[in-house]
């Protein structure tokens, strides 16, 4: 069945669904790519089946590296696009440390192009804070604006000059753009390849501090303050990160945060076999940090789930730990992991995969929006109870570095619909 | 036991065998013909790709000892690329039958990697600043020796002197000297230790004058002058001041205890004496047994039960 091929409207049935105002058995109707009727029973010239499943709106994913331009064989805007939709999501933050990277208009508009292009969710381009990332020089902020970008980033590393971050959130607050930091004192973590602590003691490698992240939360948190431009902190990985936007945010400060599944679900013991599957960076932290990240995310403190999906070609995931690039997928487990391992309820899972990072990347108008007639049928039907095992062969990415290989998990996506298309179905992709 | 990749995977019995072993090693090292047919026919593939003359030297002699066919591979210092082709090079030798490799790498773990790629026993010859099993073993057989403590150490006192952070010889020695008995001391300043020593079973001290006339041991670190432009001491002079060997402080050690190094020595910075003087210094018979504990950890992991018996014809 071809999504290009299929007139007419589309009716997502015996499903519940699972939005902003709770949980409800109902159909719901989908036609010219928008929600054309919510109830019972309905009728259409397709049907999608959606028994035993939830039916919510469509994830977004802030924190996704898609490698192209610059690392096509590891990850392209497809199969990344392919990746974001058999993992549930209709929208994805495309991070900017490509080759080059998103510090001109060029880039930025070749990805969107490639994104649509591939038309399995909406590509958002992020921009880099600083020219080549590089932290010295402001990229053009305001033209990356009138394009369409909303979050800018030098996400790879962190902006390490205070003077230049506080132009930066000066600048950005004009433009009503959002500026997302990696936070990460480099100075502190030369060399570095997992937490440093007592795993890497014994290990014998060199350790990234957790106040190396910590300092650059505090920083960011009052510079925030100073100018009162909104900051948001990408990948949340230890106990104390987590204290700090807990306490900015009930000061009332323009705050927000993402964590990622493997620091809810992985400890640096992981690395006590040497493997650099799971080096990542931030680094995989230990059971506190785990514990208080999400405690975060259960209390409201981290508003998003986010992948921080980072694809290696598996020759460069076999080289020594210590030159092994940093990174894993992400996007195909999520919801999965989100679901096993959270010890939420099914709609506070959803919140944080679906209405709040929309919420955050400005696309809450497209993305994210509860099943209602009129919305864009932006729309993720998945089964909270499935349960599967995940293998590395089994992704749709084209890199093959999901540290969760045969691991268990339960709750799957079985269809995606977005822009009214059904690009996933049966958790196959459609294209 | 398959592979010798660190002395926690060795376990307290395995080092005791080892030592055990490296007693008959010895005892055929001192034979006019040092050499027995028992690891005939088995092939042992020297892997170095960091530079290193003594243990390289030490593992090939003692392959050879023992009548195993040897074969080195060389690689300077390690590129990016060099080990991106880490994996290809591996399988590529592993597909010349091979029972075993020696390696020596300047990144942690490699020797893990390596033994998820091959079939072959995997020898650890000193993985970045994680484990050097085999120095861990000669040095638990010197001391063994030259104290003649064959039922281990207890009540004996280690000091271990110098950068522990980037050693790989203290992450091994550390755990083989206690597993045997030792009470075992860190003597450096805290930029020169791990950066957490959760779970060590150690005491530290922040100056050589706090052990110095105490101890049976004393094993003096290698002091890498590279380390002087990262702000971990502020120059080798103050290094040696509070941490280097020198005349006064060698003449406060007791009567028996014995000065040890891993080498290469820093002539005036950690060893401001000249080795030679010092009469507790066992550092020339940590070499000479060096042979002795490879023979019995290649015997170990490629012989079988009887072939030690007899010479090589």
């Amino acid at each position: 069945m071809s999504n290009e091929s299929r007139q007419g409207s589309t009716v997502i049935k015996g499903g519940t669904v699972l939005d902003q105002r709770g949980e409800q058995r109902l159909d719901v109707r989908v036609e010219g790519g928008v929600i054309t009727e919510v109830g019972a029973l309905l009728r259409g010239d397709h049907t999608l089946d959606a028994s035993g499943c939830m039916v919510s709106p469509g994830f977004v994913d802030l924190h996704v590296h898609l490698r192209e331009p610059g690392r096509e064989e590891a990850e392209t805007i497809e199969t990344g696009s392919r990746a974001a939709a058999r993992g549930g999501f209709t929208a994805i933050v495309a991070m900017p440390n490509t080759e080059p990277p998103h510090d001109s208009l060029a880039v930025v508009q070749m990805v969107r192009r490639l994104g649509a292009e591939a038309g399995l969710c909406e590509v958002l381009p992020s921009g880099c804070i600083t020219m080549g990332r590089a932290g010295e020089v402001l990229a053009p902020m305001a033209e990356l604006a009138a394009a369409g970008v909303q979050i800018f980033t030098d996400d790879g590393a962190g902006v390490q000059d205070p003077l230049l971050m506080r132009r930066a959130l000066e600048y950005g607050k004009s433009l009503g753009i959002l500026l997302a930091q990696h936070c990460e004192v480099s100075r502190l973590t030369m060399g570095a390849v997992m937490h440093e602590g007592g795993c890497c003691a014994r290990l014998g490698v060199a350790g990234w501090p957790s106040v190396a992240e910590e300092l650059m939360v505090f920083r960011d948190i009052e510079l925030s303050r100073l100018t009162g431009a909104p900051v948001h902190f990408l990948h949340l990985s230890t106990a104390k990160s987590v204290d700090l936007v807990r306490g900015a945010k009930a000061e009332g400060l323009l705050v927000t945060a993402e964590a990622a599944p493997h620091h809810f679900t992985l400890t640096d013991e992981m690395l006590n076999g040497f493997d650099p599957i799971f080096k990542v960076n931030p680094p995989l932290r230990e059971l506190t940090d785990v514990i208080a990240v999400k405690r975060g995310l259960a209390d409201g403190t981290i508003d998003a789930i986010a992948t921080d999906h980072a694809p290696h070609a598996s020759e460069l995931k076999e080289m020594p730990l210590d030159q092994a690039p940093p990174g894993m997928l992400g996007l195909e487990t999520s919801l999965a992991l989100s679901i096993s391992e959270l010890g939420l309820d099914l709609q506070q899972v959803v919140a944080l995969l679906s209405w709040q990072p929309a919420a955050i990347a400005g696309v809450a108008h497209r993305h994210g929006r509860a099943l209602e007639v009129g919305a864009p049928a932006n729309i993720t039907v998945f089964d909270p109870d499935l349960t599967w095992t995940v293998t590395s062969a089994g992704m749709a990415s084209k890199s093959r570095n999901t540290p969760y290989a045969g691991r268990s998990v339960r709750g799957k996506v079985r269809h995606t619909v977005f822009d009214g298309n059904v690009v996933v179905l049966d958790s196959e992709a459609q294209r | 036991m398959k592979h010798l990749r660190s002395v926690d995977e060795l376990g307290v019995d395995g080092l005791r065998r080892l030592l055990d072993l490296s007693d008959h090693m010895a005892e055929i090292n001192r034979r006019s013909v040092p050499k027995v047919p028992a690891l005939r026919n088995k092939t042992v593939v020297s892997l170095f790709f960091e530079d290193s003359t003594r243990t390289r030297l030490s593992f090939e002699t003692a392959a050879k000892r023992l009548s195993a066919d040897t074969m080195t591979f060389s690689v300077g210092t390690s590129s990016v690329n060099k080990g991106e082709s880490l994996r290809d090079t591996i399988e590529t030798v592993a597909a010349m039958g091979i029972d075993a490799f020696v390696v020596r790498h300047k990144s942690s773990g490699v020797p893990w990697q390596i033994s998820r790629w091959t079939e072959a026993s995997v020898v650890n010859a000193g993985d970045g600043w994680h484990e050097h099993p085999t120095q861990a073993l000669l040095d638990c057989y010197t001391i063994r020796t030259a104290l003649n403590r064959p039922d281990g150490f207890d009540g004996l006192h280690i000091a271990i002197v110098g950068d522990i952070k980037h050693s790989r010889v203290a992450r091994s020695d550390v755990w083989a000297f206690a597993a045997l008995g030792a009470r075992v001391t860190l003597v450096a300043p805290h930029t020169l230790l791990p950066p957490s020593l959760q779970g060590w079973p150690v005491d530290v001290v922040h100056h050589i004058d706090d052990i110095i006339d105490r101890v049976d041991v004393l094993y003096m670190l290698r002091m890498q002058r590279e380390r002087m432009h990262e702000a971990l001491v502020p120059s080798l002079r103050e290094y040696t001041a509070r941490f280097g060997l020198t005349p006064d402080r060698a003449d406060r050690l007791q009567q028996h205890t014995l000065v040890m190094h891993p080498g290469p020595m820093n002539r005036g910075v950690e060893m401001a004496v000249d080795p030679s003087e010092l009469p507790g210094s066992v550092i020339t018979q940590q070499v000479t047994n060096g042979v002795s504990v490879r023979m019995a950890v290649l015997f170990d992991l490629l012989g079988s039960g009887s072939a030690l018996a007899g010479e090589a014809s």
